[in-house]
């Protein structure tokens, strides 16, 4: 089980995550960062377990800097609104298959190729919310 | 294989520029909404001795055709060798070189898998042969998640197919790999001199450095291929000014190309590539 988490894409953006909160750190100059939230966005559908894993392995091997700090997974909705006829639909109500969901997990702005507007099928719509992972805040202590 | 004598423009990895961040996000809800991708794009590359992007103002050209050719000819040098398609409107680079049936490799990220020892990565593994219908914004964010979870390890050359123009495909890989050098493709058309003649002074003014430009489609079979400003479609069609003082080589129509597109074997049997061969040697 372990060996597979190593694997996973979700690796790549965990030492993102590590590597923008160490610089956070050291650009603040804090004596300790006590806790990031990092969003997770639905579209692309990152698994939290492995994501959570790989935080917590990078910081032992990479940045003990970061040792201590409470990694917290705000989950964000996807949200999304037609640019051609301006309806605001979610993620729940269109439809894909199994492999169309990996390749947008991969690069979420393949849901324009897999996705469309349930309204007038049009694949030129805004991603408002829920796209990715980014971190929202990050707290510690000068 | 040793590499080019011109080491002077191998930049180190020591000097390479850290990647700016985009800060905000973009989301809402207020909050630092950082973007963590770009922090790892430089460490993704720092493997890679030189990143070539090869880019023109028109389509169809011949810009993946040379993309695909260059990096299966340095790959067959000896020199480790990757392959970028970020024409994400018209990627087809996978076409060039025969790549279905490929899928990249989960590896802590995604390692591109290989094609005829040439690493390729492209958006076509993960749209399917459908149309993938991006806005500007898109771009650049399908291009930040390519660079920051491709895995390319080290590699001597990373050729990347760029869509045509100066667009966001384009100031995102200047502004994300400082290092970058261009190669740009052009056709003896006197429709494509202008232009031309304005993108190669822009990347002037952007610093980005240029290794020369590719005249394609030369329409002279036959004629042994010359390489540099002194050859002869030089001399007619490029009179003066940075295009000339550029120009690489040229590369002849070669009639027998489009048979040899997607089997990277014939192609690098073809006129096109012991015409780019020359050119390469001439420019690495």
């Amino acid at each position: 089980m372990i060996y597979y988490h190593l694997l996973m894409h979700e690796w790549a953006l965990a030492e993102s995550v590590i590597k923008t909160a160490a610089e956070h750190f050291k650009k603040e100059k804090l004596k300790k960062l006590s806790e990031a939230g990092v969003v997770f966005g639905e579209l692309q559908a990152i698994d939290k377990e492995i994501f959570s894993f790989a935080l917590e392995e990078l910081v032992k091997a990479e940045s003990k800097i970061l040792t201590g700090c409470k990694f917290k997974v705000i989950d964000e909705p996807a949200a999304f609104k037609c640019r051609v006829c301006g309806k605001e639909f979610t993620l729940k109500s269109l439809k894909k298959t199994a492999a169309e969901a990996e390749y947008i997990h991969f690069i979420p702005e393949m849901a324009h190729t897999f996705l469309k507007c349930p309204k007038c099928s049009s694949p030129d719509f805004e991603i408002t919310a829920g796209r990715g992972v980014y971190i929202k805040y990050l707290t510690g202590e000068k | 294989m040793t590499l080019p004598p011109d080491q002077s423009r191998v930049p180190s990895p020591e000097s390479l520029v850290p990647c700016p961040e985009f800060g905000v996000a973009g989301k809402a809800g207020g909050g630092m909404n950082l973007d963590p991708r770009p922090s790892v794009i430089c460490a993704r590359l720092k493997k890679i001795k030189r990143v070539i992007a090869v880019t023109g103002w028109k389509g169809g050209i011949g810009k993946s055709v040379t993309a695909a050719v260059l990096a299966l000819i340095l790959g067959k040098k000896g020199h480790r060798a990757g392959l970028l398609d970020l024409d994400f409107a018209g990627a087809s680079a996978h076409v060039v070189l025969g790549a279905d049936g490929l899928f990249p490799k989960e590896e802590k990220g995604l390692e591109p898998p290989f094609i005829s020892g040439v690493k390729f990565m492209s958006v076509s593994f993960f749209s399917k042969k459908k149309a993938v219908p991006l806005r500007g914004a898109n771009i650049s964010d399908a291009i930040i998640e390519l660079l920051a979870i491709t895995q390319w390890g080290e590699l001597d050359f990373l050729i990347i197919d760029m869509p045509p123009g100066i667009n966001d495909a384009a100031l995102d890989i200047i502004r994300l790999i400082p290092r970058t050098e261009v190669l740009a493709v052009t056709t003896p058309s006197v429709m494509a001199r202008a232009v031309l003649e304005r993108s190669l002074d822009l990347y002037k003014r952007l610093k980005v450095p240029t290794l020369g430009v590719i005249e394609n489609m030369t329409p002279q079979p036959g004629r042994p291929p010359k390489a540099g400003p002194q050859s002869k479609m030089a001399r007619s069609v490029w009179p003066g000014g940075g295009v000339r003082q550029n120009l690489a080589g040229d590369i002849r129509f070669d009639p027998k190309l489009e048979a040899a597109l997607g089997s990277p074997e014939k192609l690098l049997k073809t006129i096109f590539a012991a015409d780019l061969e020359k050119i390469s040697r001439a420019i690495f």
